[in-house]
């Protein structure tokens, strides 16, 4: 109750009251902000460069100077993993930014304009959404080329959609709305309705898509990578970092599982959060 | 002011309006009543430039509402305001209602009420002066709809209504979903409101009594139709459609 009040005040700033959430949303919330903490200063007090390659000491067990050991070309695991969290969440980060960017202006103007420009942009999400996500940006990255631009292109591209259709749904449904009506007979011209009575209604909804969607464009963007077609060698990322340990999963199974268990932990706690998110805000709905 | 001249409307095969005629003089009270599904709200929303009639003419001061478009119907739309059934519907739920009430004025600058000359360019006080106008104390301002009853909001949306001064203020069933001795209340207010500021009012309802309270005039719609036009005074004479009988009848029992 406490969050939907806090919405109705100020849909931008959300505030999260930490005493009425589920214990399993505050450990995704500790565990996130550690894990952001570490992509923020990490970099600056890991024990050693993340590039530089020692073949004396490759495939080292865990010590004092490589607290995970190395990899297959003697290079530092933990101090790769800490630089890779920059790439995975940062990655991550622009591409929801940009996933809203164009999804929630297009869903708006579909939604409320309608008309051919609404026919024309459903008929691409349509198509969109017929394929597989994960094959279609396979596909598109493939197409492209490898690179870490052509991942977050790609990733953006199938992305989108999910956020024009729920925008555009909710618009339908509101624009009929008698506030909606009024504002129009008080004068209000297109972009005024839509951008101060209609966004509003969406941000919250949107917001609980998009804390869910982190997860999804994490592994998306891993396994990417871990195809080749993301992060290229030798430039530190946790896919691409599976994909190195691989040849090597008989002898040294750390090397895929350190990366992993990273990849899990961001994912996890993505997840605890959308999740409480989506329960809190369903509140509001009703 | 308002003449509506043959108006008919049709949503794919359903008829909803047949040729329909009226029309209002300026500082009039016009009822206009009908059971539900009779097309009421309908002349509401083309009167208001929602929604366009198939074919007829919906005069404003002079200017054929029906023809107007963009920016036009824009500019021409500050005459006409109106008031909807359900209050808490009608107010966005993420704004303090005093931004509803002068949305309208910020979107006219140009538009001067006579009530608020003194205060213009002062957002603030225009509300101040808007709720005050309806019976809402200024301690109310900052609220969210969800925060007032439903006789408040209802408050607030006529204070909307009011803010430009126009010639045609529209209620489309404004008190049907308030309580008895609010619905009183809001009536009173509503006369009140009308010599004060010298408005036409087009007042919907489906309930006879409240209609008569209020208007000079009324009249009466079945299936799209008009039947009967009458003024207030002789609802109970005996040349009365038989249809006007039966809804009086109906309010009676």
């Amino acid at each position: 109750m406490k969050i939907s009040f806090a919405l109705q005040k100020n849909p931008f700033a959300l505030q999260w009251h930490l005493k009425s959430s589920r214990p399993m949303t505050l450990w995704g919330i500790f565990l996130l902000t550690i894990i952001i903490l570490m992509t923020i200063i990490g970099p600056f007090l890991v024990p050693n460069d993340p590039l530089s390659a020692n073949m004396a000491e490759r495939l080292a067990s865990p010590s004092l100077t490589y607290p995970f050991g190395t990899d297959h070309m003697g290079r530092c695991i933990f101090s790769r993993l800490v630089n890779g969290s920059r790439a995975t969440l940062g990655i991550t980060a622009l591409v929801i930014i940009t996933v809203l960017l164009i999804g929630i202006p297009i869903g708006l103007l579909s939604g409320y304009i309608g008309g051919r420009f609404d026919s024309f942009m459903m008929r691409i999400a349509d198509g969109l959404i017929a394929l597989p996500e994960f094959i279609l940006a396979i596909a598109i990255a493939g197409f492209l080329g490898p690179s870490l631009m052509n991942l977050m292109i790609s990733v953006v591209l199938v992305k989108w959609v999910s956020y024009t259709r729920i925008v555009r749904g909710i618009v339908l449904s509101e624009r009929e709305k008698e506030y909606v009506l009024a504002a129009k007979v008080g004068g209000c011209p297109t972009w005024k309705i839509i951008a101060r009575h209609l966004l509003p209604q969406i941000i919250s909804p949107v917001f609980v898509l998009a804390a869910l969607d982190v997860g999804k464009v994490i592994l998306i963007i891993s396994s990417l990578s871990y195809l080749g077609l993301g992060a290229q060698p030798p430039a530190p990322e946790w896919g691409a970092m599976l994909n190195d340990g691989r040849a090597y999963f008989q002898t040294v199974p750390e090397l895929m599982v350190y990366p992993g268990m990273a990849i899990f932990l961001v994912v996890l706690s993505c997840n605890l959060i959308g999740e409480g998110l989506r329960d809190k805000l369903d509140v509001k709905s009703s | 002011m308002l003449e509506v001249k043959n108006v008919s409307k049709s949503y794919r095969s359903n008829t909803v309006l047949t040729d329909v005629s009226f029309h209002l003089e300026q500082g009039e009270c016009l009822g206009l009543i009908g059971e539900s599904g009779s097309g009421k709200s309908t002349i509401a929303k083309l009167i208001l430039a929602l929604d366009r009639s198939d074919s007829g003419q919906i005069i404003v001061n002079n200017v054929d509402f029906s023809q107007l478009k963009g920016r036009e119907l824009r500019k021409a739309r500050r005459h006409v305001q109106v008031v909807f059934q359900d209050p808490s519907a009608s107010l966005n739920p993420k704004l303090p209602v005093w931004k509803s009430v002068i949305e309208p004025l910020e979107n006219y600058p140009e538009a001067s009420p006579s009530f608020l000359k003194e205060v213009r360019n002062e957002k603030r006080k225009m509300a101040e002066i808007l709720f005050e106008k309806a019976g809402l104390q200024s301690g109310l301002l900052d609220r969210y709809p969800h925060q007032l009853s439903g006789g408040q909001r209802q408050r607030v949306a006529i204070a909307r209504g009011i803010s430009l001064q126009p010639n045609l203020l529209i209620f489309d069933e404004p008190t049907s979903n308030l309580d008895v001795s609010i619905q009183a209340q809001i009536l009173n207010l509503l006369k009140d409101l009308k010599s004060e500021i010298n408005m036409s009012y087009l007042f919907i309802s489906h309930d006879i009594a409240t209609v008569q309270y209020i208007s000079e005039r009324i009249a009466v719609l079945k299936e799209g139709r008009l039947v009967d036009l009458f003024k207030t005074k002789d609802l109970f004479s005996a040349d009365r459609h038989p249809y006007t009988k039966e809804l009086i009848d109906a309010a009676l029992e």
